[in-house]
């Protein structure tokens, strides 16, 4: 129905492979101890997927137990204990077990030495040792669940965690622990190979904007992620042995796990967004056809968001009992952050302006991104503003924010790289038709589950509520029915991606016209990634007529 | 309350009712702001369905080639950054007033624990879950924790400050619209985190001064109607009887208060006693004395908590419950 | 078409000369040097922020309770805390020696001077565990469990004046406790470095490994470095 596909010309000197790294060596041992990044792009995909599946699970029946006050489902009744586990799992699992690892660990891992014409990433042996950590880092979360799960809140508050809660604290915050070291390393991994292993010819300002964002995420992961291990370390011995560290009862302070939670937490939040924003340079310049608005200025935006996530955590604590100076310190500081967000999107904005913008089903992701990260960044105006904030922090507001942010930015960014790259990860074409509708399902179940949640929030509704005021009931009825629409868009995604694995491999090398190295390389590519090593010549995301270096010679 | 849609337009109905001039200067920055995000929402929302429709694929177009432009770069760099400069003083002013409470404050104290909040007056006299104030005079609430973090939050004032075990801190407001206001936990704090909530009542200064020396004008209610146990009923929900004791069998934390009086109990110390109206008040006012068996002595004293008209309504009450 | 330059072929990579330790995805061996270079400051990086983490911790909680820290730090044996600066520094020495020696591809030398470290490294743990035993007979625990002894304070019913002791002794087991793990990790290393250069595996063309363990060592003493005025200084 669409002009979409083979817009440009289609490079004919790699015709699908015979060989190509998912036939190749196809014993389970091969892929077991396979150190190809792409092998181990495929399994961290598998892995964070299988958590989307659960975390989304928990959080449509999260919001089936919000449905009517009475908690009830088909004769069931939840109780609050139940409840409280249920959004501490739903939350826990997302971050780090789902959001955290997603595109750095799948998209990244697959893409990153593609793009920059490299044969692999730094240290393959370290990138699959990385992989294991988090299959560990998985096992432990999903086993404290058999111990009696956990009820604290993703957040793992003090004293609450280290004197009240009776539930597997210890063995979730070492899960936690284990999953940062698996961070920690990929982060690592993607340094050194970004800064080493770039294609001849391919400076710094040569690389794609996507190498740049998960760089910047990178260097995120390598400087917050150890003060969250030391902090869940403290918080596992304070809870065994009480150290009066953070329980006030032995002398500590809890206000203090809070800075050091949010030291690591609020950077982890551009480990999350800075992944989303990076796919988004991708797939803009793709299908407008047009190279990208303001290179630099996107590329540097990277860099100042991380640099940003490092001094505005406080942020998080404006009536949490931080010094009053700090309070203020930290909000001026935070309103910095609009600024280099701002740039990404009119850069964005204006790189569409004249282009000739093919919507296909990534470009629609990259469209809901524009408008959801817009919502979640704006609402965030009210929260880093002082007055406003005490009021609306820790109520449902916040929740529907982040979740704008986390799920309405970076899931659909995630969603939508899925998409663009699943051909050449596959080297299938799945059902263009289908995944123009899961996208626009997805846009409008996303926005019906997280609008009524501002208004419920700024009327009053405090977060992680088991209970409710009768005057909500509309509102989170209103939710419930739109995550029923996620997660029906949800299921229809899997269902054609799954379902295009079932085909012969047909995607052409470059099916959307993209500019970037990965292109260049047959679908799905072969084990060594390029035939030849590719060599950079010009810069990227160029669209002139001539320029384009797709011609075939 | 009901909105209409225009007040869903304007962003009045995204907010609770107001009960502190506090409360409506929070307002204007909020409606400022809001404001301010439908602009800017519109200015990207439009472009970017406009350009999808405008520069919709056509075989043959050529993109022009626009790599930057410095002085748009720099526009939208500090056109935000001014607008961001102005909402930090805007929303400072507020702070401002919320971190500091005037001198001449009403100080009650209050102390949160799983899952029910305490007041102390000036005068020393105590209540759970039931804050009186009087109207136009400011209230400074002093907070501290017994057990984990909790958060006071007053929605109809605006304000909100986590209470920290082993540490004060302080919110304060003046109210100036009667009546009933809710207030909650907003700090999550275990199991029964959305039931610890109560009532702020805004009284003129005469009902404030009965109620001070009474317990409100509520009582004389029941007194005149001679309904004891209605008022015991009362005070079960509201002195947070009922977070550890049902009234329909169920056991929790505390045994039922369902089939309790007169019941023959057996109590941990190996003696047994029957549930006598002098065995319940003991209970109340020194509830380890005698526990039952089967429970833990986990029960906070209501001693100087109930009055002594409240406990004779909460044996009425549990006498009721056959 | 002007992509690929035909000199620089994938799977052309072991031909006559090449180094074994070559691998495949890096060009040149010096490429493969400097990545892993780059590696190893990442990850030290994280290990200077870990230990950030509790020396912030340590520092807040000293503004809280200052003159329990002056008083408890009397307890610990400056004499002991500066002999065992004394003997990271010199194995410090030891290892720049090392890795000086497998550049130039000196292997006794590079043996004796591993030997050399890692019994250095023995020295502190020894010296630490005679600290560690002498706390414990003090009963100056970290945790709950401090003061449990003859001293007749119970636990559960710690004083507020015993809080800081508390903390100050938890601050101090669990950052040499790391520090420790770290040295004990880094005998692990030294080991595995001794045995690969008693099979001659390092020479100027290749000792990236001696050359990265060397790096971890220095930054493990440079804690200690920080670690020693911090518990044994202060007043």
């Amino acid at each position: 129905m669409e002009p979409v596909l083979h817009s440009a010309p289609q490079v004919g000197h790699h015709p699908a492979p015979g060989k190509h790294y998912l036939n190749e060596n196809t014993s389970l041992w091969d892929w077991i101890t396979t150190v190809d990044h792409k092998r181990i792009g495929l399994m961290y995909l598998v892995g964070s997927l299988f958590f989307f599946m659960i975390g989304g699970l928990l959080a449509l029946l999260l919001r089936l137990v919000l449905l009517t006050p009475q908690h009830t489902l088909f004769g069931i009744t939840v109780d609050a204990e139940g409840y409280n586990r249920l959004f501490t799992l739903h939350g826990a699992i997302m971050v780090f077990l789902f959001i955290i690892p997603s595109i750095p660990g799948s998209l990244t891992n697959f893409v990153l030495p593609l793009m920059l014409g490299a044969k692999d990433v730094a240290f393959p042996k370290l990138n699959l040792a990385s992989f294991y950590i988090y299959v560990v880092g998985a096992i432990m979360a999903v086993s404290s669940i058999y111990f009696g799960a956990i009820d604290t809140g993703w957040t793992f508050y003090t004293p609450y965690s280290s004197s009240s809660s009776s539930t597997s604290v210890a063995m979730m915050t070492m899960s936690v622990f284990v999953l940062g070291f698996s961070s920690i390393l990929t982060g690592l991994n993607f340094v050194a190979t970004v800064h080493k292993l770039r294609a001849p010819g391919m400076g710094w300002f040569d690389m794609p904007l996507f190498v740049w964002g998960m760089y910047s995420t990178a260097v995120i992961q390598i400087l917050a992620t150890p003060v969250l291990a030391i902090t869940l370390v403290l918080l596992a011995i304070e809870k065994t042995f009480h150290i009066g560290i953070f329980d006030p009862k032995y002398g500590g302070d809890p206000v203090l796990f809070q800075h050091f939670f949010w030291f690591y937490s609020h950077p982890a939040v551009y480990i999350m967004i800075l992944p989303g924003m990076a796919i988004i340079s991708e797939l803009i310049p793709t299908f407008s056809k047009k190279t990208i608005f303001g290179y630099r200025a996107i590329a540097y935006s990277s860099v100042s968001l991380a640099l940003v996530s490092f001094i505005v955590w406080g942020h998080h604590m404006f009536v949490a009992g931080q010094s009053q100076l700090a309070t203020v310190v930290f909000s001026a500081l935070t309103f910095l952050v609009a600024i280099p967000s701002g740039v990404k999107v009119f850069n964005w904005l204006t790189t569409m302006y004249k282009g000739n913008i093919v919507l296909a089903s990534p470009m629609l992701y990259a469209l809901a991104f524009l408008i959801l990260f817009a919502i979640g960044g704006l609402t965030g105006i009210f929260l880093g503003t002082l007055s406003t904030d005490i009021h609306l922090t820790d109520t449902y507001f916040v929740v529907a924010h982040f979740h704008y942010v986390m799920m309405g930015s970076t899931v659909t960014a995630f969603i939508g790289g899925l998409h663009y790259w699943w051909p050449k990860m596959t080297g299938r074409m799945y059902n263009e038709k289908l995944a123009k509708i899961a996208a626009v399902l997805w846009f409008i179940g996303f926005n019906a589950t997280f609008l009524p949640q501002f208004i419920m929030g700024s009327q009053g509704m405090p977060r992680r509520y088991y209970n409710y005021l009768d005057q909500f009931q509309p509102f989170h009825a209103f939710s419930t029915f739109g995550s029923w629409i996620i997660g029906f868009s949800l299921f229809m995604t899997l269902a054609y991606l799954l379902a295009s694995l079932r085909k012969p491999c047909d995607a052409p090398d470059d099916p959307w016209g993209g500019s970037t190295l990965e292109w260049r390389t047959s679908s799905p590519p072969i084990t060594h990634n390029f035939h030849d090593q590719p060599v950079l010549e010009r810069e990227p995301y160029d669209y002139r007529p001539g320029q384009s270096g797709r011609e075939t010679h | 309350m009901e909105h209409s849609f225009i007040d869903y337009i304007t962003g009045q109905a995204m907010l609770p009712p107001r009960g502190s001039e506090f409360a409506g200067e929070v307002d204007l920055v909020f409606i400022g702001i809001y404001w301010l995000s439908i602009i800017l929402f519109l200015a990207i929302t439009i472009p970017t369905v406009y350009f999808a429709w405008r520069y919709k694929f056509k075989a043959g177009r050529v993109t022009p080639h626009q790599t930057h432009n410095t002085t748009l770069e720099i526009m939208w760099s500090v056109g935000p950054l001014i607008i961001c400069v102005g909402l930090f003083f805007w929303g400072l002013d507020g702070w401002m007033k919320y971190a500091v409470a005037p001198g001449d404050s009403m100080e009650v104290v209050v102390t949160g624990k799983q899952w029910l909040w305490q007041f102390e007056y000036p005068d020393g006299s105590r209540t759970v879950n039931d804050l009186h104030v009087p109207i136009n005079k400011p209230v400074k609430l002093t907070m501290t924790s017994e057990d984990v973090l909790h958060d006071l939050f007053v929605p109809d004032m605006r304000v909100k400050v986590d209470v920290i075990p082993g540490r004060y801190s302080m919110i304060w407001f003046t109210p100036n619209v009667l009546g009933p206001h809710t207030f909650t936990c907003a700090e999550y704090c275990g199991k029964d985190h959305s039931g610890m909530k109560g009532t702020l009542t805004v009284e003129s200064d005469a009902d404030f001064a009965k109620f001070m020396a009474t317990g409100g004008t509520e009582w004389e209610e029941y007194r005149d109607r001679n309904d004891w146990a209605g008022w015991g009923k009362l005070q079960y929900e509201r002195k947070g009887c009922n977070s550890c004791h049902s009234v329909d069998g169920t056991s929790s934390k505390g045994p039922t208060w369902k089939g309790l009086f007169s019941k023959n109990e057996s109590f941990t110390d190996g003696s047994t006693g029957i549930a006598d109206a002098k065995y319940l008040e003991q209970s109340m006012l020194q509830p380890n004395a005698k526990v039952v068996k089967g429970f833990e002595p986990i029960m906070p004293t209501f001693q100087g908590l109930l009055r002594n008209h409240e406990i004779k309504g909460l044996q009425a009450y549990i006498e009721s419950l056959k | 078409m002007s992509t690929t330059t035909p000199e620089l072929h994938t799977h052309g990579g072991h031909e006559e000369g090449h180094n074994p330790y070559h691998q495949h995805h890096f060009a040149t061996m010096e490429q493969q040097f400097d990545t892993a270079k780059i590696g190893i400051w990442s990850f030290l990086a994280t290990e200077v922020l870990m230990f950030g983490g509790l020396f912030v911790g340590y520092g807040i909680s000293q503004g809280k309770y200052p003159a329990e820290f002056v008083e408890a730090h009397a307890h610990l044996d400056w004499m002991m805390g500066a002999l065992n600066t004394i003997v990271l520094l010199v194995s410090s020495w030891t290892m720049v020696m090392a890795v000086d020696a497998a550049k130039t591809n000196q292997r006794a030398k590079l043996k004796m001077y591993l030997l050399f470290t890692i019994a250095c490294a023995f020295i502190f743990l020894i010296v630490k565990y005679f600290e560690y035993e002498h706390k414990w007979h003090e009963d100056l625990m970290p945790f709950k469990y401090y003061g449990t002894g003859e001293t007749g304070i119970r636990p559960g019913d710690l004083m507020p004046g015993s809080h800081g002791y508390a903390t100050f002794f938890s601050f101090y087991f669990m950052m040499t406790g790391l520090h420790g793990f770290h040295i004990i990790v880094g005998i692990v290393l030294l080991a595995w470095l001794y045995v690969k250069a008693g099979r001659d595996r390092f020479s100027s063309a290749y000792y990236t490994p001696v050359d990265l363990v060397g790096l971890y060592w220095h930054i493990v003493d440079m804690i200690w470095i920080y670690l020693f005025p911090l518990y044994y200084l202060i007043s």
